[in-house]
């Protein structure tokens, strides 16, 4: 009964919500073209390494563009700091060309197994927002396939408004081919990380706080697993870009090397091994462990910014079920909100597996952009007992938009419809844009449809 | 779609009116479904259903299970709006053992309906959901397709086949992205077993639904409900013939 040869059944980096659709292979923009073109009345959408963790990279029944192909020459402007990359093209494979060669990306998201496409499309951010801004900050233009098979080349200053509807929006105003980013140039490829212990979450957000005035790169990871009193310690990490004389003689060496990644794999899993007990130790022993650990230490800046790539397939962790990352942000001000949200969460019928606390700064981004100031919590929650997980995160989402914040689209798998146009108030100028761009509604997607942002599936 | 929570937007219930159809169809309303379609001969029984559903949208369908032809059009239909999640395949019909005997034809027909009727639809849904690429096909079968017994042979004889049918289909559509679940009730109260008296652990179709939604959640092929039924359908298995005949006299 399998419709097409080509019928694979995908899903998010949560592994939620599977869906069946032809995956359409397109390793050139005339490839991209051509299946734009003749999927005539079809839904497509573009898919790069899968890596948002809902349902943003597929459309049920439709046709998927496999991006991840799409890779090939990069082309290094030395001398105007930029660097042209097709949108297939890994961040964690560009970062392999430009280090050595002393240049880095400005922003850089949790991990390296994203596109250039999909850093676009969902306007990522990374450790150091509040200085850098998002992605799309440093995106000087791209190239932009429209469904009609059109080439738009997008800037500030070549139909802006199209270029902004496009950062950061879920790959539903088209297929990005190419892009021209910013790029800043570095001494090392090495950093001076520190680390500090807090005992509540009050604690926590003062040291994180502070840590922002200072230091380049800071996030905080919180222990959700401990009574009131202790709820929300955690351990404030900042770092800054080493300077050469800091560093061990063998760094010394080579100061702009890559880093040569070991990678262990998880196999699938037959039942979740998070559960209360495993998080629960595993909260103590890291806690415990940066209590001893050394004030600032060395580190490679990619084994500083993607902790978890050393581990491959990690969400197998969570068994077949998979797992939710409930990712919001609130203004500042609105701390009564995250403390609130965090209680109820930690109250909630599963563990936090992971927690995350991070500051925004200002934006730039697009009006679908998830960034914006304020307090930005991530929460690892095993997707188990729907019927309480369901209305309990509904009701976090209703305070978040109730305090002016919003739901990171990239992140989500559950969120209901009706709360989407009061955490983007910019919705209604973005859709009259995406429509000029894809008159048909074309591009959609499952994350599309369920909240139904271009506005077609009311 | 269903979302990672598995809520379901949509609904399409073949045998509109059935009692546990309807319950499930409820129970999926309860959780956050918008649209419900019900699919029957009964078009004013439906109707009166749908006070019972609301919030959600309902919509009615002409279906004959003893038609094949009136079931594409109907399963279509509904496909078409976009976004049926679960189609439930819930007609059956039930008449006293000594009525198929005393009339032969009468228990073709409830085979036709029962059996025959199931494997035209469920290809027909199968079919738009694997197309789709997403959504589960619920499937009830029975306890009574266990063992054979003396007092329901002809209705279990066709839920034994629905069964064996539903689990073939959930093996043709791996891969597409949809699934079929089997759902094997014990002794369900309602009009079709009014007058008959009830097996141990007999249950509502409240509490079927209930089950079903639970087994929907977890991802699940089969689900028995109560899940005691699971032994009771064991113990009937392994049950030597002398000890179930006499059981059976008893009734």
């Amino acid at each position: 009964m399998i419709p097409h040869p080509d019928w694979r059944v995908l899903h998010g980096w949560g592994g939620t919500a599977p869906a069946g659709a032809r995956l359409v292979r397109t390793g050139t923009p005339e490839a991209v073209r051509t299946a734009l073109v003749t999927a005539e009345r079809r839904r497509v959408i573009a898919r790069g390494l899968g890596r948002s963790y809902g349902d943003a990279a597929q459309v049920a029944g439709g046709d998927v563009l496999a991006l991840a192909a799409l890779t090939g020459a990069v082309r290094l402007d030395a001398e105007a700091g930029t660097v042209t990359a097709p949108s297939g093209a890994r961040l964690g494979a560009l970062l392999r060309l430009l280090m050595p060669r002393g240049w880095m990306l400005p922003v850089l998201p949790g991990t390296a197994h994203v596109t250039v496409g999909g850093a676009i499309a969902a306007d990522v951010h990374g450790k150091s927002h509040h200085r850098d801004g998002s992605f799309g900050a440093h995106v000087n233009s791209l190239t932009l396939l429209t469904p009609d098979g059109t080439a738009h080349h997008l800037s500030r200053s070549e139909d802006a408004e199209a270029f902004h509807t496009t950062l950061g929006g879920m790959g539903l105003t088209g297929v990005v081919t190419e892009a021209t980013l910013r790029l800043e140039r570095i001494a090392s490829t090495y950093v001076v990380a520190r680390a500090q212990v807090t005992t509540d979450l009050d604690g926590t957000m003062h040291a994180l706080a502070s840590a922002d005035a200072a230091h380049r790169w800071s996030v905080a990871w919180l222990d959700l697993t401990g009574g009131c009193a202790s709820l929300g310690r955690g351990i404030v990490e900042h770092a800054d870009p080493a300077p050469l004389e800091v560093l061990p003689p063998r760094a010394l060496a080579r100061p702009l090397a890559p880093r040569r990644a070991r990678q262990l794999g998880v196999p699938p899993l037959p039942v979740s091994v998070v559960n209360r007990v495993t998080v629960r130790a595993l909260n103590e022993a890291r806690y415990a462990l940066a209590q001893r650990a050394p004030n600032a230490s060395i580190r490679h800046i990619e084994a500083y910014l993607f902790p978890l790539d050393v581990l491959d397939a990690w969400p197998r962790l969570y068994g077949p079920h998979g797992f939710l990352q409930y990712q919001f942000i609130v203004p500042f001000g609105a701390e009564a909100t995250l403390h609130e949200v965090v209680r109820r969460v930690a109250a909630g019928p599963v563990p936090v597996a992971l927690a995350v606390l991070k500051r925004f700064g200002a934006s730039e981004g697009g009006p679908l952009s998830f960034p914006q100031r304020g307090w930005t919590l991530t929460l690892d929650l095993p997707a188990a007992r729907p019927e309480v997980l369901g209305p309990l995160l509904d009701g976090c989402d209703d305070l978040v938009a109730a305090a002016g914040g919003r739901i990171y689209l990239a992140k989500d798998a559950r969120m209901r419809a009706d709360v989407v146009p009061a955490m983007y108030p910019r919705l209604a100028e973005w859709q009259a844009v995406r429509n000029r761009l894809d008159p048909e509604g074309r591009m959609t997607s499952d994350l599309d449809r369920r909240l139904n942002l271009s506005g077609r599936h009311g | 779609m269903t979302d990672a929570l598995g809520r379901t937007r949509g609904v399409l219930v073949l045998g509109g009116t059935s009692e546990i159809g309807l319950a499930i169809a409820r129970a999926l309303v309860g959780r956050g479904a918008r649209h419900v379609w019900l699919a029957g001969r009964d078009e004013a029984a439906m109707h009166a259903a749908a006070e019972a559903l609301r919030p959600a949208e309902v919509h009615t369908r002409p279906f004959d299970a003893l038609d094949p032809a009136s079931h594409s059009p109907a399963i279509d239909a509904a496909f078409a709006a976009g976004g049926v999640d679960v189609v439930v395949l819930a007609f059956a019909v039930l008449d006293d053992q000594r009525t198929y005997e005393a009339n032969p034809a009468s228990g073709a027909a409830a085979a036709s309906t029962n059996f025959t009727g199931g494997v035209s639809a469920g290809l027909h849904a199968a079919q738009a959901l694997a197309a789709q690429g997403h959504g589960t096909l619920v499937v009830l079968s029975s306890v009574a397709a266990s063992r054979p017994r003396r007092s329901n042979y002809v209705y279990g004889a066709a839920k034994a086949g629905l069964d064996f049918f539903a689990r073939g289909l959930a093996e043709a559509l791996r891969g597409t992205g949809a699934r079929v679940l089997v759902v094997r009730p014990g002794f369900v109260r309602t009009r079709m077993t009014a007058g008959l008296r009830p097996l141990p652990f007999a249950t509502t179709p409240e509490a079927v639904a209930d089950d079903v939604v639970g087994a929907l959640d977890r991802g699940a092929s089969v689900a028995w409900s109560p899940s005691l039924v699971r032994w009771v359908a064991f113990a009937l298995r392994v049950m030597p013939a002398a000890l179930l005949r006499r059981l059976d006299r008893r009734r």
